[in-house]
């Protein structure tokens, strides 16, 4: 007998005969989980929004900078050159415009791209898809703007462009309905932490150590 | 479960050398201080926890209740999406099942996420036995791997480790593993850390098989989820050629939405953060982003045993979030490895008997590893009620009963170290039941005070060997009522 009908005829014995309303236990489901829960936690507008997440950016330890469709192209380029970039990783549906006056020569993302070929790299800048204000995470689902998951892991800075407001949602909920799951999703609160030692936070592991995020409007 | 901690003794042998040692208790009390008075104000940011923690609740206790048919929802979505799935009965099983994928990739060395499903079927010890090395990339299952020590916590494995006894960890053994210690690596967290990201950096970028667990799986998307902070699991999950992924079958929820529960407690319970740095979610495989194989080992492992019991059943919610560790009495001061088992503390004293049996002396140990306070329910987020399966794993071990084991209803004996105790009760009972005899044994007990024994003798040694007796008041209470109350007062 396969390790699947061993387990599978051991559930059915424990949980002995299911309930009358069982015949898709999936159609009872609703009725049977509260959802009274908060959809958001507080009513904020929408530039209240976008400043809790700049807010709980920060607080994790993320830089957090704004500007408008006008400033956003120098404010990038301003960046790169302030930590002495030379090369900057770029997801193949990057508006070009973003980058139009950074120096740093870019390195497109190709499959062929070996781990260690982007080890040395020195910044990545990409889009994303959905940020949370309570929680001041950005969430990445390769899309084109924000490419395969590994460009925003190995090189050391990480600079992720926000449009604010319709890309801010409040919560965990109303970010979930946003996302497809059958993308691979990456969640990013803050630049790589760990606490193992003493329970003493240290940014920086293994992921990006410096994460800055762009708030910009107008796009 | 084979993840028994060979030659470990029962709870009181081991809580009592823990208790002696200063610098353990030390560095338990200020890392389960500093992370339980965190969470709290974590939790209080929500105002909707407790509907929150009903929900979560809710969503378990329905997935287990329809188990067969989640698990089968889940493996058909992963396998449209492009996964395998395997079905592995017990450790045995599950560490062929790894070894072989393995060894299918023609490597010989695998990094793994911090993962409690393969820690509790000693994976990383069978693959060894293959030929296989697996490096753990979490910082804290790394000093635990250098140290040649057991985890002591589910969360922080190395929180009974300082910066000190860390850094001679270092200096000592990440030269034998790889890339060795910096020159003159001083016992500053940050520089403890930056060693860490070199010496695992290089193994990260070879390696082409990642093993991991995952916190849920979703049963209608066929989605993984991996919750972390360091970025160690998602290099695991994206950079390696083959993911295999082993995770207990307790972990499906029914769906995509269910999430926005879970990701809003564990966070919060855990290390008390909003939002954990990284989580990582994958359906199957995607075109040219991340690994081209993707492996499920759906584990059993004691799990459906103890979903056969309804009281105990519960434990089975549990998304190791590790609260109740953090704010256990008994947890902070006997610390992890006094447990016996890679699921320490309260959780782990109705999980681990629970998925192993009473057998073993330190598994009967277990249910009495604890104070019963109550603090581990009220921090739970999922609503545990730990003290509940406690009392009832305290009644098997001592009465015996009905339990099922790998499937197989047998009826349990009870338990002989407890004849005394059995003995002791039954002679209660009449006691109460006669209370003149009552009265006569208390006032000859105050009496005798100045005599009385400091342990027990005989037969009671077991029961005062862990505990003070109390002292018996020079007037007992029934005496003291009717001398100050009158006789006709008493209710």
């Amino acid at each position: 007998m396969s390790g699947r009908d061993v387990i599978l005829g051991r559930i059915r014995r424990a949980l002995g005969p299911e309930p009358d309303d069982a015949q898709d236990p999936h159609a009872g489901y609703e009725s049977a989980v509260p959802r009274d829960y908060l959809r958001e936690h507080g009513t904020r507008g929408e530039d209240a929004t976008v400043d809790l997440l700049a807010e709980n950016l920060a607080d994790y330890r993320a830089l957090v900078h704004r500007t408008d469709a006008d400033g956003l192209a120098e404010l990038l380029a301003r960046l790169l050159a302030a930590r002495g970039t030379r090369t900057v990783l770029v997801p193949p549906g990057l508006p070009r415009w973003w980058l139009a006056t950074a120096d740093a020569t870019r390195v497109p993302d190709r499959a062929a791209h070996t781990a260690r070929d982007l080890d040395r790299v020195d910044s990545v800048v990409t889009g994303c898809a959905v940020a949370v204000a309570e929680t001041g995470t950005l969430v990445l689902d390769g899309s084109p703007d924000q490419g395969r998951r590994r460009i925003t892991l190995v090189p050391d800075h990480h600079v992720c462009v926000v449009r604010v407001p319709d890309q801010v949602v409040a919560s965990v909920p109303l970010a979930l309905e946003r996302l497809d799951p059958r993308r691979p999703l990456t969640w990013i609160s803050g630049p790589s932490a760990t606490s193992d030692i003493e329970l003493d936070r240290v940014e920086g592991v293994h992921g990006p150590r410096t994460l800055e995020v762009v708030l910009v409007s107008g796009v | 479960m084979s993840g028994t901690f060979v030659g470990m003794p029962a709870f009181p042998e081991a809580a009592r050398a823990a208790v002696g040692d200063a610098t353990l208790r030390a560095n338990l009390r200020h890392a389960t201080h500093t992370i339980r008075d965190k969470r709290a104000r974590a939790v209080a940011e929500l105002d909707d926890w407790a509907r929150l923690r009903e929900a979560g609740k809710r969503i378990k206790d329905h997935t287990l209740r329809h188990l067969d048919r989640y698990l089968l929802r889940l493996e058909e979505a992963v396998t449209a999406a492009g996964g395998t799935v395997h079905w592995a009965a017990d450790a045995a099983e599950a560490n062929r099942i790894v070894t072989r994928l393995v060894q299918e990739t023609g490597e010989s060395e695998v990094v793994k996420v911090k993962s409690m499903a393969t820690q509790e079927i000693g994976l990383n010890e069978a693959l060894e036995a293959a030929g296989v090395r697996a490096y753990e990339t979490d910082l804290a299952e790394l000093i635990v791997q250098l140290g040649h020590d057991r985890p002591s916590h589910i969360l922080v494995p190395a929180i009974h480790r300082n910066r000190g006894e860390i850094r001679d960890i270092f200096r000592a053994e990440m030269g034998r593993w790889g890339r060795p210690a910096p020159e003159g690596l001083t016992d500053t967290p940050a520089e403890l850390a930056e060693a860490a990201r070199l010496h695992l950096r290089e193994k990260f970028l070879r390696a082409r098989v990642g093993i991991s667990g995952a916190n849920f799986m979703v049963a209608e998307t066929g989605t993984l989820v991996v919750v972390e902070s360091e970025g160690n699991g998602r290099m695991c999950l994206t950079l390696p050629e083959t993911l295999i992924s082993v995770v207990g079958v307790e972990k499906v929820v029914p769906t995509w939405r269910d999430l926005e529960v879970f990701l809003q407690t564990l966070p919060r319970s855990s290390t008390a953060e909003r939002m954990n740095p990284y989580t990582s979610t994958w359906t199957g495989t995607t075109d040219s982003d991340g690994p081209r194989a993707f492996h499920l080992v759906l584990l059993d492992n004691g799990r459906t045993d103890t979903l056969a019991d309804e009281v105990g059943r519960q434990a089975l919610r549990c998304i190791r979030c590790s609260a109740c560790l953090n704010v256990c009495p008994v947890y902070e001061r006997a610390g992890g490895h006094a447990y016996g088992s890679v699921y320490p503390g309260p959780i782990g004293a109705i999980l681990s008997p629970q998925l192993r049996g009473t057998a073993s002396a330190v598994d009967a140990s277990l249910p009495y590893a604890s104070s019963l306070c109550g603090a581990c329910y009220e921090v739970c987020p999922v609503a545990i009620d730990i003290p509940e399966v406690l009392v009832h794993l305290r009644e098997r071990v001592v009465e015996g009963g009905e339990v099922t084991r790998r499937g197989v209803r047998v009826r349990l004996r009870p338990a002989k170290g407890h004849a005394a105790e059995r003995a002791a009760m039954r002679a209660a009972r009449w006691v109460f039941g006669h209370p003149g005899a009552l009265r006569a044994g208390q006032r000859l007990a105050s009496r005798t005070r100045a005599v009385h024994p400091r342990t027990l003798p005989g037969p009671g040694r077991a029961w005062s060997a862990t505990r003070d007796l109390p002292p018996v008041p020079a007037e007992p209470f029934r005496d003291w009522w009717r001398r100050t109350h009158g006789e006709g007062s008493g209710a």
